[in-house]
Parts: C-alpha cells; structure tokens; sequence
C-alpha cells in the first residue's frame, strides 16, 4: 500500500462519506421531531435530481439559478409530501404513518418511472463541479472535494437553527414532549413543516452533489443511499444531527476501507452497511451519540 | 380518519397499479383464429432500460416490413421485464398462459433471458433471444434459439484486440449476480491468460452490485496496479459511471467494453471521456453483409428519423429474431410449438441483416463474425471486423 493510494481512497471515503451525511440529517430530523422513519427521503433525494436535470437541459438556466429553483422545487414536494401523506395521520398510531411513507416512496418511484422512463438520463455537466483538480498527487473533482465542506457548514448551520433560534427552540420542544409543546402553545404543523423544509433542501444539495459525480439518474437511484443513509443516521443515534453526520462519515469511509484493504470483497460492498446496522442494533441501540429515551406511560 | 385513510391507501394501490402496466401494450382482444400471437419481453425500464427500447424498436419495425405469416396478420405482444429476473419470469407465464403466444421474442440482458428459460422449455413456446450471449441462455434447452454470437466468442475477441494493442496487463471490473456481466468478463479473462501464457497476466478482478454509483475505490486499486487495459463488461447504465470516474482518477489504461456499450446513452453521459473506449458490437451499418440489411439500413434510417446517430446493433438483432421466427412459422405451416421449432431447426443459410444464419445443436446461430467499434469525436466509429475461426 503506497502513501499516495491510502491518501486517494482517504479522499474517496471522506467525501463519499459527507454525501451521506448530507441526506442522513433529513432522516435523523424527521424522526427527532415526529418519530416517523421517513422512507420516501430517498426518492426526494431522487426526484431533485430529475428536477436538475430538467431546469437544466430542458428549461436551459444556468447553473446557478438551477440550483436555487431546484432547492425550492425539492422543499414544495417535501412539504407536500407531509401535508398530504402525514399530517392526516398525526393522531393515528405510528404503524399507519409508517406504512404511508413505505407507500409514499413507492408512489415516488413508480411515478418517476411512469413519467421519465426507467432508461437513465445523464446528469447536466456544471463546469465549476465536474473538473478535476491535482492535489498533490491525488486527483479530485472539485465536486469531491467541496463536498465535506459544504457538508461540515450545512450541519454548522442546522445545529444553529435548533439550538439558538426561536422556531429551534420550538422544535426541541417538541421533539422533547410533543403534548406538553401542543399545550404551550407551539405551533405543531408550522414546527413540522420546518423540518420537512430543512430536510428537504438538504436532500436536494446532495442530489446535486451526487449527480455531479456519479453523473446517470434513473427512478431507483434513491434507493439505496436512502437505506444507508438511515443506517448512519441509526449509527450516529436518530434524533441527533451530529451524530448523523458522524455516521454518514463513518459509513463512507468503511465501505471505501474495506476496498482498499480487501479487494477480494468489493462484491460485499453493500453488506458493510447492514452489518454495521446489526452490530449497533445489537450492541448500543441508541446508536454512537443517542440519548436513551425512557418511554413516558 | 379511517376512511380517509383507507381511501388514501386505495388510491395508492390504483396508481401503483397503473404504472406498473405502463410498460406494456394491452391489445385489446381478438378472436384467435384471425391473428398469430408472438410475444415479446424486453426491459424497457431498470438497468438495461435503453438497450431494451432499442431492440424493441428493430422487433416493431420488422413487424411493420413483414406484418403476415400464413396467410394472418402477425401480433405483438409486448412486456416490460424491468431488468429484473423475478419479473421475467412473471412476464413470460403471463405471455405464455394469458396471451397464450405462438412464439416468443427475448431478452436483451442474458440474466432474464436464463431466468425465464424453464417456463419456456416446460410450455413449448418457441423463443428466439435477440442479443443475449451468454452460453447458458439456450443450454439444454430445445425451445430457446439466439440469433447473435456468445460470450465465450465475444471474450476471446475483445482478449486478441487488448493483445494486438500491446496489452500485457488487465483488469477486470463485472457485476456481481449479472450473468451477462461475470460470464464474459471471465471468458474474457481465460482467453486473455490463455493468450498471454501468463497467469498473472490479470493484475485485478473487482465486483461490484447492482445500482451501484461509486467505483472510485474500486478504481483506485486499479490504478496502483496500473494495468494496460480496462475490461468491464456492463450495462449501459453502469458504463458511463465507470469511464468518466475511471478518467477523472487519472487512470489511462485502454476501457473496453462488450455489446451492451453501443447505446448513446454511454456517450450522451461519459462525454469527452468517452473517447477512445473499445467495444465489440455485432453489426455495422457501413458494411451490411446481405440485400436484406442494405434494405433494413436504408429503411430503418429513415423510420429513426435521427432520433438515434446510429443503427443500434441489437436493433437488426431484434429484426433478424422476428424474421426468423417468422420464417419458420411459415415453413412449419402451422403454429404448433413443436413444428416451429423444429423448423428453426432447420433453418438453412439465412438471410438476415446481421448475415447469413445457421443454427448449431445448441440453438446458437453460428456466427464467427464480431464487429469492433471505439468512440471519436462523440460518435461510434468501426474500427474492425474480426472473424475467429
């Protein structure tokens, strides 16, 4: 193992690894307010991507307008997707909420497939993302290489909405004792729609990431980050948003890891995930940061 | 609640349902007598989406060249098999048992195609397989025939380019649990070895899993091991993904490809990178082999209208399937599964788009002939014809 290969892969794994993060805050947030694992993140994450390629190649904007017009888009059908598939639900048992979002991300993907085709589109090309620069002997797109960055201020940002501002406040709140927040008068769905908001825009930033480097969508895209994505928000303790980025982080760089130290296994790639979910499940349930929540009766 | 919710649910459940028959084209009923039935299954959506449309396309339009068989009017029936094994086995029983079709036409994607072989083999439908080349898609079975060449035969010839090249060193990237994808990219590493004389001619051999996004790891220990060429057999899907993270690495090994590389989508989505890769195709528009192709060239440009730069390759396979089988049709005089085949059987000297066709033992048409291609300035371009003896 040469200095140069270790340093390539550390490189591969810390910004695979910050895409993960970036979609697991959406899924660590939902569940600290709502207590609903939401399936159909994955195909959010998904249909931003369409939305990319579609104010791009088809609506011609730049890049830059692209990017705004696809965040806003993303966090429309976020909300949408609570007001429509959730709220309604907000007093049934938590079974039913979590079948409406299986059969939410099931109705996501086969509508995109309904309606953009199951054959892959390629990603639009954005220059300042896709070109390569040398970093010492280690060559990055500059996508990979602003990711953890953008990662690191994304989650900055989060931590500072719940922790110093008022709706934050609220939010916590809630998260805490949803009754007792009802009872003080705190604005239940104005504190959900946040989250969906937050999480959301989130996904969106990620797609256009994702999409920059692994440059073909399809329908089903969403499917598998979406489940490792709430293997690392398990990983980091749902509920809490730095462990979700931590998560993220240590999920990237194991699957990434286990190429480079055994190459006769790249086929298990998937497995990694699973197996680190079981081993948490097993071991400490409440995942690397969680708190242990004591069931009020 | 309950009945919003439960009303909720039902319009779920109506909507999954809708799509999942969007794939396919219902005909509405007609009496029996008046039509022969042929059933198609390609996938039209999921990882081998593009190259399922293709072919399709080549099926539909040699349907419209030669509409009749015996005197009727020939149907298609056509349906989605999603890429996925479990849904082609699904799609061939409703073809088979609902559709109640003479014959059958399929699969792009060897997976599929071995997937649905036992359904065919236990009803008697005769199938002809356009483009899938693995061996084990009409092994031991009387009733599947292919009109294209096979794995074995693609590995040895993509093996003799890498070596003409100067290639000492390969590497080789397959997906785990495609049998398209493993089964050539090892035949290609035994000719490969076997040419070299050197055992340790293949430096890597990495698998990855469907859906899989991210080969820079994977690519990364290629490039350490710094390898002459790149052979990674894969969907049209995958390709692109594997060429453009390949060159953003700062790998430069020779990428080559098999047949399933010919789809625009490779180089609508690789860009500049994918210049200079190599793959092996089964047809060339510039050099149509028989007067049927020159015919099928010359038509079928003009059907495309430039919706596609090319002649996709699996789009005369798709033709030279549906020509056959109808040609047997006609000799076998009746639509009995056993006299179809047994006519395919006899089929003598061929004349099809993609050559003369013969069919050995197997049911494999009998071709020596494959055809390589590489890509300059974002177009396929012939490089040759290589026949192995």
């Amino acid at each position: 193992m040469t200095s140069q290969l270790f340093m390539q892969q550390l490189a591969n794994g810390i910004s695979l690894g910050s895409l993960y993060a970036l979609l697991a805050i959406g899924y660590t947030m939902v569940y600290g307010i709502l207590r609903l694992i939401n399936f159909a993140h994955g195909d959010i994450f998904m249909m931003a991507a369409y939305f990319m390629t579609f104010s791009i190649v088809t609506f011609k904007l730049p890049w830059y307008i692209a990017i705004i017009v696809v965040i806003i888009a993303t966090v429309a059908l976020g909300v949408l997707l609570e007001k429509v598939a959730y709220r309604p639900l907000r007093d049934a048992p938590r079974m039913s909420i979590m079948i409406s979002a299986i059969g939410a991300s099931f109705l996501f993907s086969n509508l995109a497939t309904y309606l953009f085709t199951g054959v892959p589109r390629g990603f639009p090309d954005i220059k300042v993302l896709t070109t390569t620069v040398k970093v010492g002997s280690i060559s990055l797109s500059v996508a990979t290489l602003i990711t953890p960055f953008i990662t690191l201020v994304l989650l900055y940002l989060v931590l500072f909405i719940t922790n110093k501002t008022k709706i934050g406040m609220a939010m916590r709140a809630v998260s805490r004792d949803f009754e007792t927040a009802k009872l003080m008068g705190i604005n239940i769905n104005r504190v959900i729609s946040t989250t969906f908001i937050i999480g959301s825009a989130l996904a969106a930033i990620g797609a256009i990431l994702w999409g920059s480097r692994y440059p073909s969508i399809m329908p089903l895209m969403g499917v598998m980050p979406g489940l490792k994505c709430f293997i690392a928000a398990v990983l980091g303790g749902i509920g809490n948003t730095t462990g979700a980025v931590i998560g993220g982080f240590i999920l990237g760089m194991s699957e990434i890891m286990l190429i480079t130290f055994l190459p006769s296994l790249t086929g298990y790639r998937d497995a990694i995930a699973f197996i680190i979910l079981i081993v948490v499940l097993l071991v400490k349930p409440t995942g690397l940061l969680g708190e242990k929540v004591t069931d009020k009766v | 609640m309950k009945r919003k919710l439960s009303l909720f649910i039902c319009i779920l459940m109506l909507l999954s349902l809708i799509t999942a028959c969007g794939g396919s084209q219902d005909s509405s009923a007609t009496a029996d007598e008046d039509v022969i039935k042929i059933g198609v299954f390609e996938p039209l959506t999921g990882m081998n989406g593009g190259g399922g449309l293709q072919e399709l396309g080549g099926i539909e339009y040699a349907n419209k060249i030669y509409p009749e068989v015996l005197g009727k009017k020939i149907e298609l029936f056509v349906h989605d098999n999603k890429s996925d094994q479990g849904e082609a086995t699904t799609v061939v029983t409703r073809l088979v048992e609902q559709d109640k079709v003479v014959a059958i036409i399929g699969s792009y994607g060897s997976a599929v195609s071995i997937a649905a072989g036992d359904i065919i083999r236990n009803a008697q439908i005769p199938t002809m397989a356009a483009s899938a080349t693995n061996p084990m898609v009409t092994q031991g079975n009387d009733f599947y025939f292919r009109a294209c060449f096979l794995d074995p035969f693609q590995g040895e010839v993509m093996a003799n380019y890498a070596i003409e090249q100067g290639a000492k060193t390969a590497a080789v990237i397959m997906q785990n649990g495609d049998d398209y994808s493993v089964g050539l990219g090892n035949f290609f590493i035994n000719a490969f070895k076997e040419l070299t004389g050197d055992d340790n001619s293949i430096v890597d051999i990495s698998e990855f899993q469907l859906n899989e996004a991210d080969f820079n790891a994977i690519l990364t220990n290629i490039k350490a091991k710094n390898p002459d060429v790149i052979f990674a057999p894969s969907a049209a899907t995958t390709a692109p993904l594997i060429i453009k993270q390949a060159r953003d690495l700062g790998v430069e090994s020779l990428i080559m490809g098999g047949d399933t590389w010919e789809n625009p989508a490779v180089i609508d989505v690789a860009g500049a990178d994918a210049e200079g890769i190599v793959l092996s195709t089964f047809f060339d528009e510039n050099d149509p082999a028989t007067e049927e192709a020159r015919r099928f060239v010359e038509g079928y440009k003009e059907e495309l209208a430039g919706s596609e730069p090319i002649i996709p390759a699996v789009a005369a396979l798709g033709y030279d399937a549906y020509i056959l089988l109808r040609d047997a049709i006609e000799r076998a005089g009746s639509t009995d599964g056993v006299a179809i085949r047994d006519a395919l059987r006899e089929t003598k000297d061929f004349e099809g788009v993609t050559g003369i066709i013969n069919f050995t033992e197997e049911g494999d048409a009998d071709k020596n002939i494959a055809v390589i291609k590489t890509v300059e300035n974002g177009q396929f371009v012939y490089i040759d014809t290589v026949e192995v003896k």
